[in-house]
């Protein structure tokens, strides 16, 4: 395939108009000892039939979970995603446009970043909002970074029941500017909130709790908050937006930063990425907050319109004395999670999230029945949860793809402790007929 | 135009999507979920009919602007064509309809397709690995100096500095600092080359790495680049490359050929992946061997016929985010590195060179070109005799959008003065070209004559000049209807 | 040209001191305020906190650039203008009035001696203009 437009005439009369004979002279000032001799050992070029053939032999290779019914979550969600969604992200003046620099043609990303930072707002019970940013896990590792700076201290403490993976990418971003990280150990599927209170001191930064949890679990988030606000430490919250539509907000609970992952707002999982990290602060932490930011403004005529604003905070502006080295957003994503919470709208993200709450207990209380089978822990949960196995998740999952069924995630890999543990989750997508055959193999009946 | 927000569309009872019924059995959610953990406030999200939705959204992108409405010349962004192919290719249920902790045997199609395309990248910069993890250019630079950072404690040692060129990107001095490391700026010369001597005098024992655009962000080889990688590597000190232009070089050299340890590259610039309004975009970061223990983990291998992701990296500097990678926009690099072979590849790079060579001729009489010398990829220029008017650079770009064109990037590198930076790339014609250097001709015409025609620019857009001053000071970040 | 009274003192960072025994009144100058453009943001520091001489005291933003302020004296923070935070253009109309941003009690006052003159200033805009 070409894309590039030259007629062999053309590309004469440019290199002409140059006074040069060949293409080659215009790399006359690269030393020829650094020059390549040979041609780049990249197959191809194919043409665009060659090419979708390729591509749909690469993707006919693997499983999807519309032909296994998956059961799998722990960061990312199959939630149904409306149609709606992918056509308006397929507008090309969209996803073809750069990072909106020109706010007078770019009035179309900068208004729907708008939409999204007040949508972020109200779910989370924030003051502020930014544009997005990478995903959930660069997210709460910017926001620990941002308390840092924000309070003038070095150590966070974050909770063993955040996402693990969240807790690998805060270490990596840590060991940069050297902040000290102290994981808090749970009880009963919560973060010990004893244990937190014994690590807080002066010197704490922000303590970061996930809710619900990486297990599911609720935490005592407005118990979190005032024992962080005692030492003068903020409250960093990695929530999952759609749970907001039913469970309390960080914001009401006295959460200063939160984060999370929007994939579940109408991006699919697409094997990890790309996804979409959110950040919502106080007003008062606004201009120590990373990423882009949309504000609202008007036009020499006296028209509402939108721009990039507090850029001053920025890495273009205050290069090694940017808040961030970050340059962009998810825009595209924030786009499709905006017009997705437009299309469920107030009632709707609420009775998405009362669904996957009802099923996942539906689930849950079958399978705590079968022999073997045991709760891990008696906490409240939203659409995951624990689940001690009778034979290690290994051998149970390897049966259960067997016939069709993508199990839970085996929790050892993550938590020694936890062995013979299996992380369940439930949404929306899963039918009646899917939970009954997931149960029906966990207790046995094999094909 | 102006389109009201949605929320200002709601009508109360209104609704989008509608869930299906619950198919299993309920209970009272306070029966679940103790009250106090419940929501006691309704978001106040929209509500709004479908059709709604669409036609707000249909219209606000009617007032946007990309690659598919018109020339997009932004120096330093690579504003290509991105190919429809590669839309359909990431949007296959078979690449979006996967969850990441699925067993490895369900997605060899994925793992196969992430290996080849960390191949053919390692290949095209002359590395010997690549990670795809990194979510963006930036990111990219992060991960590439956590490497460095993590190989040099490794070896014992402790250096602190990071040398950037005054022409630099600002992520790269954002990026340092967040790394850990003392920024050092050396200048450039009068032919925009680093200066030799000043980088000699800022190198020692302490640096841990350069950080180098090449073509430089001026649009120019950087032609002491062997010199430059042995006084550093001499030093003991590490090349980093930020690979923002390298749709300059493929085929023809490479990092690895001039003597970089660590690169990043953009697949939304030089890979032809969109750039969606801002992002998603993806920044894998290529190593030479003996950084490779030091990539984030996990790593994409090959065992026999089968692949599998590699968690068996003690010196690993860990993750850069979740999962594996941003694969949706990998599927379209890849579609489209096969989509070229390395014939293409090559080929990609000399009409870039020669589209923006050809433009900066058919300006050069009426531009001042602050360097005499053939660019690369891209150009810089600057107007000149229209201080007197009272015409800025920013003003000329305003007026552009009247024509119809996306204007070039303007005020960077900040080495210049009143600078432009031109980049048309490979997939825009002649025709193209010749219509906006007439336009732009036009422009300074006007400027010259009727200079509040221009300074007053734009004429022909939703909105006119914003309010940027005020929107600073007293932020509206959300809508509080 | 930038204002430059003759009856303040001024840093190589473009701060103007007014001194009063041992307590000084800190700002910016005009030149760095034009320079700057439209003021949109200030941080200041608090009542209480003490800086060595060089130290950064705070930030002025403006859309497009962002500029640490230094304090060319060491000593201890007694009074903020609390107006600018709510009003920061008052810098751009008013730099060497209402647009002062700290008042500092010097610690080492001997440090006087390294601040500039009117003149002083005046040839070291010249020179690095």
């Amino acid at each position: 395939m070409k894309f590039i437009p030259h007629t062999g005439e053309e590309r004469q009369q440019m290199l002409k108009e140059l006074g040069i004979n060949d293409l080659e002279e215009l790399f006359a000032e690269i030393p020829e000892e650094i020059r390549l001799k040979r041609e780049l050992n990249v197959p191809g070029p194919l043409s665009e039939l060659e090419v979708a053939r390729k591509l749909n032999s690469l993707a006919g290779k693997n499983k999807t979970v519309d032909q296994l019914a998956a059961f799998l979550g722990a960061g990312v969600y199959d939630h149904y995603i409306p149609s709606a969604v992918q056509h308006i992200i397929s507008r090309s003046e969209f996803y073809t446009a750069y990072t909106p620099y020109q706010p007078e043609i770019s009035q179309g990303v900068l208004q729907s970043i708008f939409e999204f930072q007040t949508m972020i707002c109200q779910l989370t019970g924030m003051d502020v909002a930014n544009a997005s940013m990478y995903d959930g896990a660069s997210a709460t590792a910017e926001a620990a970074l941002m308390a840092c700076a924000a309070t003038r201290r070095s150590k966070v403490l974050v909770s063993k029941t955040v996402h693990p993976q969240y807790r690998e990418v805060l270490r990596t971003y840590a060991s940069g500017p050297e902040l000290q990280v102290i994981e808090v150990d749970f009880t009963q599927g919560c973060t010990d909130l004893e244990k937190l209170k014994q690590f807080l001191d002066k010197d704490v930064a922000a303590v970061i709790i996930q809710q619900p949890n990486f297990f599911g679990s609720l935490e005592d988030l407005t118990a979190a908050a005032k024992a962080a606000h005692q030492v003068k430490a903020l409250l960093v919250t990695c929530a999952d937006p759609v749970s907001l539509g039913l469970i309390a907000s960080p914001g009401s609970c006295g959460a200063d930063i939160v984060t999370g992952e929007g994939q579940g707002l109408g991006i699919p999982m697409s094997y990890g990425g790309p996804h979409l990290g959110y950040m919502a602060c106080a007003a008062k932490l606004m201009r120590r907050m990373p990423g882009r930011i949309v504000g609202e403004t008007k036009d020499n005529q006296g028209r509402r319109g939108y721009v990039l604003t507090l850029q001053a905070r920025e890495q273009h502006i205050r290069r090694e004395k940017a808040t961030s080295n970050i340059c962009s957003n998810q825009a595209l994503c924030a786009l499709a999670a905006t017009v997705h919470l437009s299309l469920l709208g107030r009632k709707g993200l609420r009775s998405v999230a009362e669904q996957c709450l009802q099923k996942a207990y539906y689930a849950y209380e079958q399978i705590i029945k079968l022999p073997g089978y045991q709760p891990a822990w008696a906490v409240p949960f939203f659409k995951e949860f624990v689940i001690k196995t009778p034979q290690p998740p290994e051998e149970i999952n390897r049966r259960l793809l067997d016939n069709g069924i993508i199990g839970g995630l085996d929790l050892e890999r993550y938590y020694p402790q936890l062995k013979n543990h299996m992380l369940l989750c439930v949404t929306e997508t899963r039918t009646k007929e899917d939970i009954h055959r997931l149960v029906a193999l966990l207790g046995g009946d094999v094909k | 135009m102006s389109e009201p927000l949605i929320f200002e569309l709601s009508r109360p009872g209104r609704r989008g999507i509608l869930p299906p019924e619950n198919d299993v059995p309920c209970k009272e959610v306070e029966q679940l979920i103790p009250a106090g953990m419940l929501r006691q406030d309704e978001p106040q999200l929209p509500e709004v009919s479908e059709l709604d939705v669409v036609r707000h959204y249909t219209r606000l992108s009617r007032m946007n602007y990309g690659v598919d409405v018109g020339f997009y010349p932004l120096g330093s962004c690579t504003m290509k064509y991105n190919p429809k192919i590669c839309e359909d290719a990431a949007n296959l249920p078979g690449f979006t309809r996967l969850h990441p902790y699925q067993p490895e045997e369900t997605v060899q199609g994925a793992l196969e397709l992430m290996y080849h395309t960390q191949n053919y990248l390692a290949e095209i910069t002359g590395m010997d690995a690549v990670t795809l993890q990194p979510a963006a250019g930036a990111h990219g630079e992060l991960t590439g100096l956590l490497i460095i950072k993590a190989y040099l404690k490794h070896r014992g040692e402790k250096r602190t500095k990071v040398i950037v060129p005054d022409s630099a990107h600002g992520t790269n001095p954002a990026t340092a600092t967040l790394a850990g490391f003392k920024v050092v700026q050396v200048k450039s010369d009068l032919r925009g080359n680093v200066d030799i001597e000043a980088l000699r005098e800022v190198v020692d024992e302490d640096t841990a790495a350069l950080m180098l655009t090449n073509p430089s962000t001026l649009g120019l080889f950087e032609e002491n680049i062997v010199q430059i990688a042995e006084i550093v590597h001499n030093a003991g000190g590490l090349l980093y490359y930020d690979g923002a232009n390298m749709n300059a070089i493929m085929g023809i050299t490479s990092p690895g050929r001039m003597g970089f340890d660590v690169v990043h590259l953009n697949l939304h610039k030089t890979f032809a992946t969109p750039h969606g309004g801002g992002g998603p975009g993806s920044g894998p970061v290529g190593v030479k061997a003996e950084l490779e223990p030091f990539l984030p983990k996990p790593v994409v291998v090959k065992e026999n016929d089968t692949y599998r992701l590699d968690y068996n990296r003690p010196l690993s500097i860990g993750r850069v985010r979740g999962f594996y990678a941003s694969f949706g926009v990998v599927v379209k690099a890849y579609t489209y590195l096969i989509s070229q072979g390395g014939s293409g590849l090559k080929s990609i790079s000399e009409h870039a060179v020669l589209n923006a060579n050809y433009l900066m001729h058919r300006l050069a009489g009426h531009l001042n070109i602050p360097f005499d010398r053939r660019c690369m990829h891209e150009f810089v220029c600057r107007p000149r005799g229209l201080k007197g008017k009272g015409v800025r650079t920013l003003d000329l770009a305003k007026r552009m959008l009247d024509y119809g064109y996306h204007p070039p990037t303007i005020y960077f590198p900040l080495i210049v003065e009143e600078v432009m930076m031109m980049e048309p790339t490979e997939t825009e014609s002649k025709e193209t070209l010749d219509d906006f250097a007439r336009s732009v001709i036009k422009i300074l015409q006007e400027a010259a004559e009727d200079p509040e025609q221009v300074k007053t620019a734009p004429h022909s857009t939703p909105v006119g000049r914003l309010d940027e001053v005020t929107a600073a000071r007293k932020p509206v970040l959300r809508y509080n209807g | 040209m930038a204002n430059i009274p003759a009856e303040l003192k001024y840093s190589r960072e473009h701060e103007w001191i007014k001194l009063d025994g041992d307590r000084a009144t800190i700002g910016i100058t005009d030149y760095a305020q034009d320079s700057l453009g439209d003021i949109v943001f200030v941080e200041l520091p608090s009542v209480g906190d003490t800086f060595e001489a060089e130290d950064t005291l705070g930030v002025v933003e403006s859309v497009k650039a962002a500029s640490d302020i230094y304090t060319p004296l060491s000593g201890r923070v007694v009074e903020i203008n609390e107006e600018l935070l709510d009003a920061p253009e008052t810098i751009n109309e008013d730099p060497y009035g209402k647009g002062w941003m700290v008042v500092m009690e010097l610690s080492d006052p001997s440090q006087v001696e390294n601040l500039l003159s009117k003149a002083e200033y005046e040839a070291y805009l010249e020179e690095n203009a």
